[in-house]
């Protein structure tokens, strides 16, 4: 395999071509969950709740049954009614129990938007209509929303079996409390006995949505042979067939599910909503159904991350030392058990080499959305809490942001907080990145202030499937498991090409179906350029090996004698110069003769994903009059390991930065006092326009991963942990008001510079 | 299943009768960026829907002696790409150019922008301060009334069922009279006013104010006229205490509402920012004709 110090060997890796899913995607071309066609399809709908918890009385779908062109409806009943068990199906945990309350309500709705029956018509608005006339009988019951406010004695109890687990002694007594964490080395006592200054402080968040473009979209056929076929947009294919399966209670053999082109995930579809219910109704209508979300269906009816409350208590040595840190993190999992606490507590001291330090957490449910996974789930939430709270002990010590986190670094050899010891890390490199930029120089003028923060994720391997086809021209087809949300066909035809040593043209990479191709895991975690990348690459190692076999068959001497260089066999050794070289065509073309089809496949279970470190700098300038911020000029430093395809990597580091930058701001779910949602749509949700961005500079950082053919480590998750806490520390610095409740709004920031009285 | 009739008809006359006569709710349609979302959200469902844009002198603007005719559906766009009407009112026109993004104002007009009623409309707040007044036909004839006239509460209007807008009349800026128009939002483009300010002012040679109008949106359920406001301008220069003045003046006229927009307190304060801001431009526009 290619020695990955050696940058300059490589041919292909590195470049930056064009995407093969690129003209498609620019002409309009490409087929999304919601363009996909099944002949004789109908339309589905749904009925959701309009309170935020309440008993379901009584479901009475007559009249809708009766309207003309109705086919089917369906509701907790038609669905099997699923046991308690633990899934890892998805990104985190999910109980499949929950799953299937959270698709179809049984016995009582959790939230706003909760769905509770469907509705499969010959056209959408005789579906709206047959939704609409679906009658509802509630018996509505007190809600609770705030995670406070939901941990406190008396509060609204959402489930009735649990019981917090992680405490001594487990209660008696149901709450809304799921569980109690933990992460603890050294003696905080004697850390903070030993600190000169301490900060201390409490800080809020409110949940964001992943805001991604394309709303929930699929269309399902359920054969009367009892076949499946779905197409649908989602971050992994399998997961939707293990999770239709297992909520419908039939064989993953009987499901093919077919990725779409999606319209943008970021951890919000690595579950389903829509697939299991589009299945039932076709079950019943006995015709393919489709399914598309509206807008406000995605916000009230799946699921933000978490909105949380944070307690930090950190502190130093003059020197800058930092003697202790402490964080407690509340977050809100929705109506079901389940939000981000563990990589919330695992990642927020990662960036820090101290000697004693905590992480304590709560799960906590309330009467919201079930959480989803957005983008390294739960860290941007601690993190931007610790990385506050970091930024005001620097100023209490006098010392520079960016020196005090050199001088705590965690590098190679530091043991973590949550266990393991960092090997081949470049947070160092990182911070020396973001120092050496030259954004750095930029003078600030009156209510201007820079910030700075980091941020750490794991990332994570896994498995993952490949498959390589040389042509009769000798071309490849390239077939992976992994649906492309960033660019990732793009890079995986780029290794395949690197290996085989042909031009990236001559590589087609398309996404295989569940038939098509062995079991991959979603797309999450930051992890298809690792894993699903070195399954490629021993799948093209494979075709390399073949390919000299069938060299040395043609030459008839032995295959050891037989090298590959630049796309083409060459006999060597001994036999070095005695036959004229054969290309990849050369050989595909005589294949036939030498024993068949080239091909090759490779499954994997990646190990040794390389984390991912982001350092920010930020300019903001504060207007104090309205409290409006505006962001100035922006730097995003991150070591990616090896960039495959640096344009690409970019994207990913200046969309963590952007979806940050609108988590910081303005992103949030308000809810009316009956526990509504009042802002389900984008014009009051708040995501960033372009006319309210710099252009975001990305500084790469290349320390390989020594587990990934090339030195990849996973990009996409970072780049979303730094910004909130950025800004917020600009923010200070430009007006010496430490902002901690997100999102700081212009109310926000202009009631906070009153009360300072700035 | 609920299916409206469209009707585009090429006369008033046509159009009264079609207003007048519908069975159920009837709606006037110019660029559609209001009515069609409210449609598509289920939040209106007219049975009529009465189009006037092929009606003649809906869209296209002319300087005539009265002042400066504007039809009622004339998309924000040709308003933005007329160098007259942007010369002689930069207020009013910038305003309307602010109406969500560029395809947005292929179609938005001012008639929609007023007649859809909302508080928070951009273009409304400038129209007012310019002195504006609005063409109002129905089955009764044409009467001419100010802006400020036409919206009573938030959805609703002053125009009877089978009444709509022709046009618009801005007075023609004599001297140096000129005007300005600022919103808060909490991005910069794509939102709704959380505060919208208008002022027009006319001064005389030595920068003293002669007459004003000052006139706020989104602070409370309809636009409002602050006549105290114009008070305190009207006889001084642009000086800090007449500013402060002004400040306190916007502030004590608001009745704003706490909601997912912005608090009272928020709103408030915000109010007497803009009317200070707006007045200062429009003074350096005024004092440079
Ligand atoms: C993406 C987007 C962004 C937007 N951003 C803004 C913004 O920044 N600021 C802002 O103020 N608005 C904004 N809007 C709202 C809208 O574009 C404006 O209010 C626009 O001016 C409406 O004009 P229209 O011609 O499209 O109205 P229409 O939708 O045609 O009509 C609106 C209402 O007025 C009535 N009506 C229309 N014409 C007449 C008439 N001649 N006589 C009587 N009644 C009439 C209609 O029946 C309807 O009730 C935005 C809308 C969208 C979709």
């Amino acid at each position: 395999m290619n020695d990955i110090s050696l940058k300059d060997a490589l041919k292909v890796v590195g470049t930056r071509p064009v995407r093969p899913d690129g003209v498609d995607k620019v002409m309009g071309r490409a087929q999304f969950g919601g363009d996909a066609v099944m002949p004789g399809m109908i339309f589905g709908s749904t009925v959701r709740s309009p309170h935020a918890h309440a008993r379901i009385i009584k479901i009475d779908t007559s009249a809708a049954e009766a309207m003309k062109g109705v086919r089917a409806v369906v509701t907790a009943a038609d669905l099997p009614n699923i046991t308690s068990e633990e899934a890892f199906v998805g990104e985190g945990p999910m109980n499949f129990r929950d799953l299937s309350c959270n698709l179809m309500a049984r016995d009582k709705v959790l939230y706003d938007g909760h769905v509770v029956a469907a509705v499969a018509a010959t056209s959408t608005s005789i579906a709206r209509a047959a939704a609409e006339a679906i009658k509802v009988e509630y018996e509505v019951l007190p809600h609770v929303i705030n995670e406070m406010e939901a941990m406190q004695p008396g509060a609204p109890v959402l489930h009735d079996d649990i019981f917090t687990s992680g405490v001594d002694p487990k209660p008696t007594t149901p709450s809304n409390v799921v569980k109690r964490m933990e992460f603890a080395k050294g003696d905080l006592e004697a850390g903070f006995a030993a600190a000169d200054k301490i900060v201390e402080r409490t800080y809020t968040t409110a949940p964001v949505h992943q805001a991604y473009i394309e709303p929930h979209a699929c269309v399902a056929a359920f054969n009367p042979d009892g076949q499946c076929q779905v197409i649908c947009s989602s971050q992994g294919h399998f997961m939707v067939r293990a999770y239709c399966a297992k909520l419908l209670g039939i064989d993953i053999s009987e499901i093919r599910v077919t990725p779409a082109e999606i319209g943008g995930g970021f951890g919000g579809k690595t579950l389903v909503y829509l697939e299991p219910l589009a299945l039932a109704l076709s079950r019943k209508a006995g015709r393919p159904v489709r399914m598309v979300m509206t807008r406000e269906e995605v916000f009230r009816g799946s699921g933000p991350t978490s909105g949380g409350t944070i307690n930090v208590k950190v502190g130093a040595k003059m020197d800058g030392t930092i003697t202790a840190a402490h964080a407690e993190v509340i977050l809100q999992a929705g109506a079901y058990p389940g939000s981000p606490i563990g990589p919330a507590l695992m990642t927020c001291w990662a960036m820090y080499d101290i000697e004693n330090a905590s992480a304590v957490g709560f799960d906590v449910v309330s009467n919201r959305p079930k959480v989803a996974a957005y983008r390294a789930p739960g860290a941007p939430i601690s993190t931007y809490a610790t990385e506050s709270a970091v930024d005001e002990l620097s100023r209490a010590i006098g010392m520079d942001p960016i020196e005090l986190r050199l001088k705590n670094a965690a590098k190679d050899g530091t043991k973590a907080l949550y266990g393991p010891t960092f090997q081949n890390i470049g947070y160092v490199e990182t911070l020396e990145a973001a120092k050496n930029h030259p954004n750095l120089q930029a003078k600030l003028g009156p209510n201007q202030g820079r910030g700075v923060a980091a941020g750490f994720w794991f990332n994570i391997g896994g498995e993952s499937s490949a498959s390589l086809a040389v042509n009769e021209d000798g071309t490849i087809a390239l077939v992976s498991g992994s649906p492309d949300i960033g660019g990732s066909r793009a890079s995986m035809a780029m290794m395949a090409a690197e290996v085989l040593g042909v031009n990236v043209e001559r590589v087609r990479p398309i996404i295989g179906d569940t038939a098509s191709v062995g079991f991959t895991f979603v797309t999450g975690g930051s992890r298809v350029t690792f894993a699903t990348g070195t399954a490629v690459c021993d799948a093209s190692d494979d075709i390399v090996k073949q390919l000299r076999g069938r060299a040395a068959k043609l030459w008839e001497i032995d295959v050891e004698a037989v090298e590959w260089r630049d796309g083409s066999a060459y006999p060597a050794g001994d036999n070095a110069g005695k036959f004229e070289p054969l290309s990849l065509a050369d050989i595909a073309v005589k294949s036939g003769r030498t024993g068949g089809p080239i091909a090759a496949k490779a499954t994997v279970n990646a190990q040794g994903a390389g984390p991912g470190w982001g350092v920010h700098v930020v300019d903001v300038e504060v207007d104090k009059e309205t409290g409006h911020v505006k962001i100035l000029r922006y730097t995003a430093a991150q070591d990616v390991g090896r960039a495959i395809h640096p344009s690409y990597v970019e994207g990913q580091v200046q969309g963590g930065a952007v979806q940050g930058i609108g988590w910081a701001l303005n992103e949030e779910y308000i809810y009316d006092k009956d526990g509504r949602l009042d802002n389900g749509g984008f014009l009051d949700y708040r995501v960033p326009v372009a006319s309210d961005l710099p252009k975001i500079d990305v500084a790469l950082v290349e320390v390989p991963n020594p587990r990934h053919p090339f030195g990849a480590k996973g990009v996409g998750e970072v780049p979303i942990v730094p910004p909130m806490a950025a800004i917020a520390n600009a923010i200070f610095d430009a007006t010496g008001v430490r902002m901690t409740s997100l999102p700081m709004s212009p109310p926000k920031v202009r009631a906070a510079l009153d009360a300072a009285g700035k | 299943m609920y299916s409206p009739t469209y009707a585009a008809p090429t006369t008033v006359d046509e159009a009264v009768g079609l207003l007048a006569n519908a069975s159920g709710a009837a709606r006037v349609l110019s660029g559609g960026t209001d009515l069609i979302i409210q449609m598509r959200s289920g939040r209106l469902r007219p049975e009529v829907i009465v189009d006037i844009k092929k009606i003649a002198g809906t869209i296209g603007i002319r300087e005539e002696a009265d002042g400066w005719h504007i039809g009622a559906a004339t998309p924000g766009a040709e308003i933005g790409e007329h160098a007259g009407l942007c010369a002689a009112w930069p207020g009013v026109t910038e305003a309307v150019q602010l109406i969500g993004s560029t395809q947005v104002q292929g179609r938005a007009s001012f008639a929609g922008n007023l007649c859809n009623a909302s508080p928070a409309g951009d273009s409304v707040p400038g129209l007012v301060a310019a002195g504006a007044l609005a063409v109002i036909v129905g089955k009764n004839g044409k009467r001419t009334v100010p802006v400020e006239d036409v919206p009573v509460s938030p959805g609703r209007t002053s125009l009877a069922a089978d009444e709509f807008v022709y046009e618009f009349i801005i007075p023609k800026a004599s001297g140096k009279t000129s005007d300005a128009y600022l919103r808060f939002i909490p991005r910069t483009e794509m939102d709704i006013a959380v505060v919208g300010c208008g002022i027009t002012v006319t001064l005389d040679a030595s920068g003293t104010c002669t007459a004003a109008k000052v006139c706020l949106g989104a602070v409370a359920p309809t636009i409002l006229v602050l006549d105290d406001a114009a008070k305190i301008l009207i006889g001084n220069k642009l000086d800090d205490a007449t500013l402060a003045k002004l400040d306190a003046a916007a502030q004590a006229a608001c009745k704003p509402i706490d909601d997912k927009r912005g608090t009272i307190e928020f709103r408030t304060k915000v109010a007497g920012v803009l009317a200070r801001r707006v007045a200062a431009i429009a003074f350096e526009r005024a004092a440079a004709r």
